[in-house]
């Protein structure tokens, strides 16, 4: 009994990490790779996801303009990468802005995601 | 004769002049030791004449200072400090939204530690620049009157040289800038070393 409720408060457990972390539409990881180095021109600025990041998620990037290093988003490089959903939404919100000028769509974040989980 | 009285004179002068000193160094040290903590008064007080108060917030750390060094908030006044947390959509041409309450939070840590509330000698002169009228001070640092006092003999090759992408990158020479210290003896800069004035 009581291994039995243990055994489903784990399944609960594990399906809720699955779903907060797996994006419910399916993602595309071709489509995302074309999206990561996509280049779009923002405020004069030729932009893409690989200005900063590299056009290979295994490789550690630099903030184009502080020059702060970025660590691999690849998550077999980077085992802590992709496992904070709030720090997925927050880069996203924040990154799309600046790279494409506008916010992305779902179906664009779950592509990217299965780009970068891919590597 | 007229000469060897002037230089008598002079002698002494130095004389009571240097014996007053002794007797001032010697006062003041009594005092320190007196202390328990001589070393933290004594750190204290460097840290006062060279540096900013040392003040850290994991929060603002792990906000801000994911895509630049997370400036110590006694380098800008609060009313600097406000504009920038209002408007971190356009963040120096970058996006840096926060939900609001982490807004809120940070905002709290940068204006309670501002420069304007600091008694560190380079946060009073980064508060200097307040405008009188206006209230405002530059938004960026590098921009503070007394910030490019400091670096007017950094050259744009220097700076490149250090591997910085400008004045804004504190730590690429100084070594210890993200605890609050610019110390001019921990300066160290990438292809010439330390940095003498």
């Amino acid at each position: 009994m009581n291994v039995r409720l243990i055994s489903l408060t784990l399944l609960a457990f594990v399906l809720n990490i699955a779903i907060a972390n797996d994006e419910v539409i399916p993602g595309n990881a071709e489509n995302g790779r074309l999206l990561w180095t996509l280049e779009t021109t923002v405020k004069g600025d030729v932009r893409s996801c690989s200005t900063c990041h590299t056009a290979d998620p295994r490789q550690p990037g630099k903030h184009t303009r502080t020059g702060k290093p970025i660590k691999p988003l690849s998550p077999s490089i980077n085992p802590a990468s992709l496992t904070d959903l709030k720090k997925i939404n927050k880069w996203f919100h924040r990154n799309c802005k600046w790279t494409l000028g506008r916010v992305c769509t779902a179906q664009e974040k779950a592509d990217v995601l299965a780009f970068l989980r891919s590597n | 004769m007229k000469t060897t009285i002037f230089s008598l004179a002079a002698l002494s002068l130095m004389g009571i002049l240097v014996f007053g000193a002794g007797i001032a160094i010697s006062d003041s040290d009594r005092r320190y030791y007196q202390e328990d903590d001589d070393d933290d008064r004594w750190e204290r007080m460097m840290r006062r004449s060279t540096g900013v108060a040392v003040k850290s917030s994991p929060t603002y750390k792990e906000e801000c200072g994911s895509c630049h060094m997370a400036y110590p908030p006694g380098l800008l006044p609060s009313s600097s400090w406000r504009r920038i947390m209002g408007g971190l959509a356009d963040h120096f041409g970058d996006n840096a939204e926060l939900d609001e309450q982490m807004t809120q939070q940070i905002s709290n840590f940068l204006i309670s530690n501002a420069a304007d509330k600091s008694r560190y000698r380079r946060s009073r002169q980064m508060t200097a620049a307040i405008h009188p009228s206006t209230g405002l001070a530059p938004m960026r640092i590098s921009e503070n009157p007394y910030f490019k006092h400091e670096h007017d003999e950094i050259s744009v090759r220097v700076i490149k040289q250090s591997g910085a992408t400008s004045l804004s990158h504190c730590n690429a020479c100084h070594q210890r800038a993200e605890q609050g210290s610019f110390n001019e003896h921990e300066i160290w800069i990438k292809g010439l070393g330390r940095w003498d004035d």
